[in-house]
């Protein structure tokens, strides 16, 4: 038995999301695209327009403009990351399952992958080493080191 | 030039469209969440579809395969996957342990018999290890069932609180859906589960010692341990088997008059997140899940004998205890062992007899 992953089920993200986040993606491009377009238009109206106070105004909106783009387009675009990484995670996993052979004389280990009509403590053939012994079998486990979030506490 | 000065097009738009938004959201928010999570769940639903279908096909190809059936075992393992087992009326108490004890052993004399007419040609171990891999299947089947009833219920009645209900403990029921459908394959091929560690330690120390069948498909083995006599009981294996160490214990109490000086029950035990797999803690108190008619069993003999009871268990979680034993578990193994030899030193005296029984599924762990 063989250690392989297979997709299971649907793997499309919810078209909901997918349409709510579009919709903020779009709106915070617009929004990027006028805070630069206000910036560059406050920068060529200052040689010509002499109150500082309107150009003032004009950064204040630029900036605000960009900070409210760039928020809602980082905040989309991870929306968009965790619906894929949700979509990603929906795999069935069948893993693989180790058998240890030991000899009870000369305590020769031994491993292989587990086939079908082992059980632990189950006699074999008698021992390279030591003809006069049988191996048994000793362990059967799971030959996975499953990665565990930390989260020091 | 100011946000809402009239001259820029572009921007009346963004800010039309920014009230639209703002608006669509709060007259309609709770809505979108609901189609939200009924998106979520309708997804989850589907998976669970395929876990189901695949639980199914695999519990097929395995009677196929190993039981060689006559004829088409299939409409049987449907009819199977759809049984019920009611338990009893419990207004008047008096007596309920024992009439769910007897519902029980009706039900698991059944399905093995159920299995039996499937499978001819398999023998009682291929009868254990596929009863094991039908309820499995069974458990999909009903897993699956629930989420689609409150997906449709949800639907039907556009409720965000009958559809938030599943929604909530939906990642719960895909890890127990996750953790079933591995262990159908444990089953299928007879490997141990999580929740044979228990087992497993029982069978580490009994090993090599004669071995005597008790009621209900378990074993016991006279063990010397520090000078004391060890009477070390476990479910019969390799066949996927939990036994009823509730009669087990109680049989081997009487046969000793009640002259024991201590029970020692060793399990797999629920870990919360954060604590690590594979970690072994004691305490007291009988070590054992199930429906409570076992625990209900030895805790009467106890009392009637004032006999102490230890506990050590293992820590894994509902995934692990289903699936294939994992390496962290099969090494607790020897801690649990000393463990053990502590509580005797310290709890008993030379010569005296204890009891330890390791309890869980002996799927895949002889003796």
């Amino acid at each position: 038995m063989a250690q392989n992953q297979k997709p299971a089920g649907n793997q499309k993200i919810s078209n909901y999301i997918l349409m709510i986040v579009l919709i903020v993606l779009a709106l915070s491009v617009v929004s990027i695209i006028l805070a630069v377009s206000v910036y560059l238009s406050g920068v060529s109206t200052s040689s010509h327009v002499v109150t500082s106070s309107q150009t003032g105004q004009d950064d204040l909106t630029a900036a605000f403009l960009a900070i409210i783009g760039l928020v809602a387009m980082t905040m989309s675009m991870f929306t968009l990351s965790q619906s894929r990484r949700q979509a990603a995670e929906m795999k069935i996993e069948v893993p693989k399952v180790m058998t240890t052979i030991e000899c009870k004389k000369c305590g020769t280990k031994t491993e292989r992958e587990f086939q079908r009509g082992d059980y632990v403590y189950k006699d074999l053939d008698p021992c390279p080493k030591c003809p006069d012994t049988k191996q048994v079998i000793t362990a059967i486990y799971k030959d996975v080191k499953e990665k565990e979030k930390t989260y020091n506490v | 030039m100011s946000l809402l000065s009239g001259n820029d097009t572009l921007l009346q738009v963004l800010s039309l469209l920014s009230y639209g938004f703002f608006i669509v959201l709060i007259f309609y928010g709770q809505r979108i969440q609901m189609y939200v999570m009924i998106r979520e769940v309708e997804n989850s639903l589907r998976k669970l579809k395929v876990i189901k279908e695949e639980g199914r096909k695999n519990a097929i190809d395995a009677i196929k395969e190993i039981g060689k059936p006559p004829v088409d075992p299939t409409a049987r393992v449907d009819r199977y996957l759809e049984y019920f087992t009611i338990g009893p009326q419990s207004m008047d108490p008096a007596g309920v342990v024992y009439k769910l004890d007897h519902i029980l052993d009706v039900r698991d004399t059944r399905l093995k018999d159920e299995v039996k007419l499937m499978a001819p040609s398999s023998d009682e171990v291929q009868v254990n290890n596929l009863e094991n891999t039908l309820e499995a299947a069974m458990a999909l089947n009903f897993i699956y069932k629930v989420v689609r009833h409150y997906y449709i219920q949800g639907k039907k009645t556009l409720s965000l609180y009958v559809i938030m209900q599943i929604q909530m403990i939906l990642p719960m029921v895909m890890k127990e859906a996750e953790a079933y459908s591995s262990a159908l394959k444990a089953f299928a091929y007879g490997q141990p589960i999580g929740d044979g560690a228990g087992p497993l330690v029982a069978a580490k120390l009994m090993h090599g010692y004669e071995i005597r069948k008790l009621q209900k498909d378990c074993v016991m083995a006279t063990v010397p341990i520090e000078g004391r006599t060890a009477l070390v009981i476990k479910a019969e294996g390799p066949g996927g088997n939990v036994g009823k160490p509730g009669d087990a214990v109680e049989s081997v109490i009487e046969e000793n008059e009640g002259k024991i000086a201590n029970v020692i029950m060793i399990d797999a035990g629920l870990k919360l997140e954060g604590e690590t797999l594979g970690e072994v803690a004691d305490g007291i108190g009988a070590a054992i899940g199930g429906p409570g008619v076992d625990q209900y069993k030895i805790e009467e003999k106890l009392t009637k004998y004032h006999i102490p009871i230890n506990a050590i268990i293992i820590k894994e979680d509902i995934g692990d205890a289903v699936s294939p034993l994992r390496k962290e578990i099969n090494d607790a193994v020897d801690k649990v062992i000393e463990r053990v030899r502590a509580i005797i030193l310290e709890q008993t005296k030379e010569g005296d007899k204890v009891i330890i029984v390791g309890v869980g599924n002996s799927i895949g762990v002889g003796q």
